[in-house]
């Protein structure tokens, strides 16, 4: 046993905190909770942590997946208790485990929307319709610069219902290749049809799923 | 969480910095309190949560159980302009309750730089900007810090200031407060009572009556009011207070680390430096104290770098105890230790080659000024051998990388005190070429000069600064005469530092220059991205000041200064010993060699020493 992961919640006020900072957010409480966590050999050595699948700004995540590396056999069953006791609002750690697949078999992602809007919320079978449509093409801005990405295809079983803000959704997006960030969900309304767009949307992942939509540990 | 703060959040840049939540941060039930404090930090996060001093007294203000202290920072422009947009006032991070809602605002002023922030944290708040506004006894508006060894620039904003260290002094105002809340007091009432507690300072129970040439005549003190009122010391930092738990920042901040303080006070008098003044009398931790509270912090933080802080850490008499104790505990665990503000002899180098075992970077050494002679009138007592020959030691054992830090416009300074500020870096560059063992990998040099700001209760108090062209001139001049390329000249910007002496010899008209400067839209000034000096310009105009009669001109020393009804505990006779040696380019012993009776001492229980 040396390779493990940790499945935790990301929530409340802990949803701000960034994707770097997050893994030095970790970092210290493993410290803190005696976790003998493994370290890179070499000049400069930083414990061997990684997120499966990084999380946007601002986006709660009820599934979130950890891969990291001990020195020694610990109690599985204990750590997650262990570092609940020494880590900050909103992030809750749930299971830890010896992983049997990769991270790259991650494929789908159920997550949900709320869309919140100021004035009269959209019919239902608007969004519905909007998002059953055979292409959904939004721009948006990566690393490489401005490109287009295909919405249909790679977003599915949508279920949409209303709510108290407004309208609540949820969908399983394409996790890795492509990467689709539901907050494109919103883009692309903005883009191909404003009428319908929330003043504000919020998102919690919910689950991971393998390719063949078995949910992922 | 607030509706509209959630749809900001995701706009602004690095918003883990204004939602609170973090490790060890101390959250109670406002139910169950009896007096909520906002302790406000005019600065950004990042800053405010490397400020050690805000450290202590967050901790030691919530150690009162019925008591509870919440964190407020300034917000970043693009946060500040959000927060206004959509109507959110001011909050603190603990509750995210609007600060206006608390019994007391209490700041953390550090640099005078920040006095508009202040203004604008109010003004955020909701809260009227001047004492004379606020009738009621709540929220009582204080602050605190070394800036306020001068309160007079911002005596119009503040109910009172508390001057010195905090730890005993603001539970006993807040236990005062408390009662005159409970018991109907009022405002007036209070600030009568207040101003009886040692190292308190009521502004508006003093009135500065001025001379026809503008100069005070005299800072009048009101009935109630003390003749001077004493800054406060804690006596014994074994027994003080300290923060083994300090709340773990879930974001980058700039000194992201446990702090582990050794001393107060500095023995070393270099006579520009109004800390080592300030600061006084000498006290230290023991080193049982430096090792336990820094494995502890260690433990409950998890961070992997600790700092041992002081003004002088090589004058701490048990350093190498200290650290052997901690490297103890820090070494198998790989948690760094780091030691700044250490001088230039051989003892602290091998001390730091001892601490910094992996990495090599590079090394900071503060000379002042390029010249024997120059460091003679400053009393920075450091010669160039020795600067030397730390530089040897440090090369030798693979260091690359050095800064020297100067200051232009010192006291006396000539040309000659300038361009030595060039040859003393080309001997640093020469000792490099004759004794680094790895030459290919080269060598970098930075020479950084600012421009000298003369501080209150310090010996260069009555100085005059020169004028901005002037310095620019001397920047120049030194330019011209730095010609190596692998010696790097950084200079500070002479308005930053024009603006901070007004603003740190400022009396109470100044304050006016400060609330025209925030009308104008001033903010966070202490950022070049920010800093706008035209503004200021029109501040100062608009306000009917004349900057320069603040910067520029030298006092008399009979001249009624300010800061007059403030003491630091340090002999006003002694400064001014002090400046009449500096012109004499006389050294002072340091307190270690000889206790020059500067006063401090009397701050201290009798029977206790000065650690000097
Ligand atoms: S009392 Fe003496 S030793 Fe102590 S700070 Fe003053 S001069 Fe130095």
């Amino acid at each position: 046993m040396d390779k493990l992961r940790l499945r935790f919640e990301k929530t409340g006020k802990a949803a701000y905190i960034s994707h770097l900072d997050l893994l030095h957010v970790v970092q210290r409480a493993f410290l803190r909770a005696g976790t003998p966590l493994k370290y890179s050999e070499g000049f400069n050595p930083h414990a061997i942590i990684s997120i499966c699948v990084p999380l946007s700004v601002g986006m709660e995540s009820l599934c979130e997946l950890m891969d990291f590396r001990v020195t020694r056999e610990i109690d599985l069953a204990a750590l997650p208790g262990e570092l609940n006791a020494v880590s900050p609002e909103g992030i809750r750690f749930i299971e830890c485990y010896e992983p049997q697949r990769k991270a790259a078999e991650i494929k789908w992602l159920r997550c949900e929307g709320v869309y919140e809007y100021d004035a009269l919320a959209p019919e239902i079978s608007e969004l519905d319709a909007f998002y059953r449509r055979g292409s959904i093409p939004v721009t948006r801005r990566t690393k490489r610069g401005e490109g287009v990405l295909e919405l249909a295809g790679n977003v599915r079983d949508f279920e949409l219902e209303r709510c108290e803000a407004g309208v609540r959704l949820g969908c399983t997006v394409s996790a890795q290749e492509p990467a689709v960030n539901p907050e494109l969900l919103v883009k692309a309304l903005a883009q191909l049809a404003p009428e319908l767009g929330p003043d504000f949307a919020s998102w919690k992942r919910l689950g991971f799923y393998g390719s063949d939509m078995t949910a992922f540990r | 969480m607030d509706k509209r703060l959630r749809r900001i959040l995701p706009t602004v840049q690095k918003p883990a910095r204004y939602t609170g939540g973090e490790y060890n941060e101390i959250v109670k039930d406002k139910a169950s309190v009896k007096l909520r404090m906002a302790f406000c930090f005019p600065d950004v996060y990042e800053i405010g949560m490397s400020n050690l001093g805000m450290r202590i007294l967050y901790g030691c203000i919530n150690e009162v159980p019925e008591y509870a202290c919440e964190r407020v920072f300034a917000p970043w422009g693009d946060m500040a302009e959000a927060m206004r947009r959509e109507n959110i006032p001011l909050y603190a991070l603990e509750s995210g309750d609007p600060v206006s809602e608390f019994d007391v605002i209490g700041f953390s002023l550090g640099y005078e730089m920040a006095y508009p922030t202040v203004l604008d944290m109010l003004d955020m708040a909701g809260i009227p900007l001047r004492s004379s506004e606020r009738t009621g006894l709540t929220p009582l508006v204080f602050a605190g810090g070394t800036s306020m060894c001068n309160p007079e620039p911002m005596a119009p904003f503040m109910d009172l200031m508390a001057i010195g260290e905090g730890e005993e002094l603001d539970i006993e105002l807040l236990r005062l407060f408390e009662k005159a809340r409970d018991a109907g007091w009022s405002k007036a009432e209070f600030l009568r009572e207040a101003a009886s507690i040692p190292g308190i300072y009521v502004p508006s129970l003093y009135e500065p009556v001025y001379k026809a040439d503008g100069t005070l005549a005299e800072l009048r003190p009101l009935p109630g009011a003390p003749e001077t009122v004493t800054k406060r010391i804690v006596a014994d930092l074994d027994k003080s207070y300290f923060p083994t738990k300090p709340i773990v920042p879930s974001t980058e901040i700039v000194h992201d680390r446990v702090n582990v303080e050794l001393f107060r006070g500095c023995v070393r008098g270099c006579r520009f430096c109004q800390a080592g003044y300030a600061y006084r009398p000498i006290r230290a931790r023991s080193p049982e104290t430096v090792i336990s509270q820094g494995i502890e912090s260690i433990r409950n933080t998890g961070c992997q770098e600790a700092t041992l802080l002081s003004l002088s850490s090589s004058d701490y008499r048990y350093l190498s105890e200290a650290c052997d104790g901690l490297l103890e505990y820090c070494e198998p665990r790989s948690v760094s230790l780091s030691l700044p503000s250490l001088r230039a002899d051989n003892f602290s180098m091998e001390l730091m080659s001892r601490l910094q075992k992996v990495r090599r970077g590079g090394l900071t050494f503060a000379p002042e000024a390029g010249t024997q002679r120059l460091r003679d009138v400053i009393n920075k007592n450091v010669t160039e051998e020795e600067l030397l020959n730390t530089c040897r030691i440090a090369f030798e054992g693979g260091w690359n990388g050095i800064k020297l830090y100067f200051m232009l416009g010192l006291p006396t300074e000539t040309d000659e005190d300038v361009l030595g500020i060039a040859g003393l870096a080309d001997k640093v560059l020469h000792t490099w070429r004759k004794y680094s063992p790895n030459r290919q990998r080269g060598v970098r040099i930075t020479v950084s000069t600012s421009c000298f700001i003369p501080k209150p209760h310090s010996p260069f108090q009555w100085e005059a600064q020169v004028s901005m062209d002037e310095y620019r001139r001397r920047v120049n001049l030194l330019r011209g005469a730095i010609t190596a390329r692998s010696i790097q000249y950084n200079w500070h910007d002479a308005s930053t530092s024009f603006v901070e002496a007004v603003l740190s010899r400022g009396d109470r008209r100044v304050a006016d220059a400060i609330e025209c400067a925030h009308k104008m839209g001033a903010r966070m000034e202490a950022w070049s991205d920010y800093f706008d000096f035209k503004r200021w310009l029109a501040a100062f105009d608009a306000a009917g000041i004349d900057p320069a009669f603040y910067a520029s001109r030298e006092r008399a020393e009979d001249e009624v200064l300010p800061w007059c009804r403030v003491s630091m505990g340090v002999k006003a006779g002694l400064l001014l010993r002090e400046r009449h040696r500096a012109y004499e380019a006389r050294l002072s012993p340091d307190c270690r060699a000889q206790c020059s009776a500067c006063g401090a001492l009397e701050l201290l229980p009798e029977g206790v020493k000065c650690d000097g």
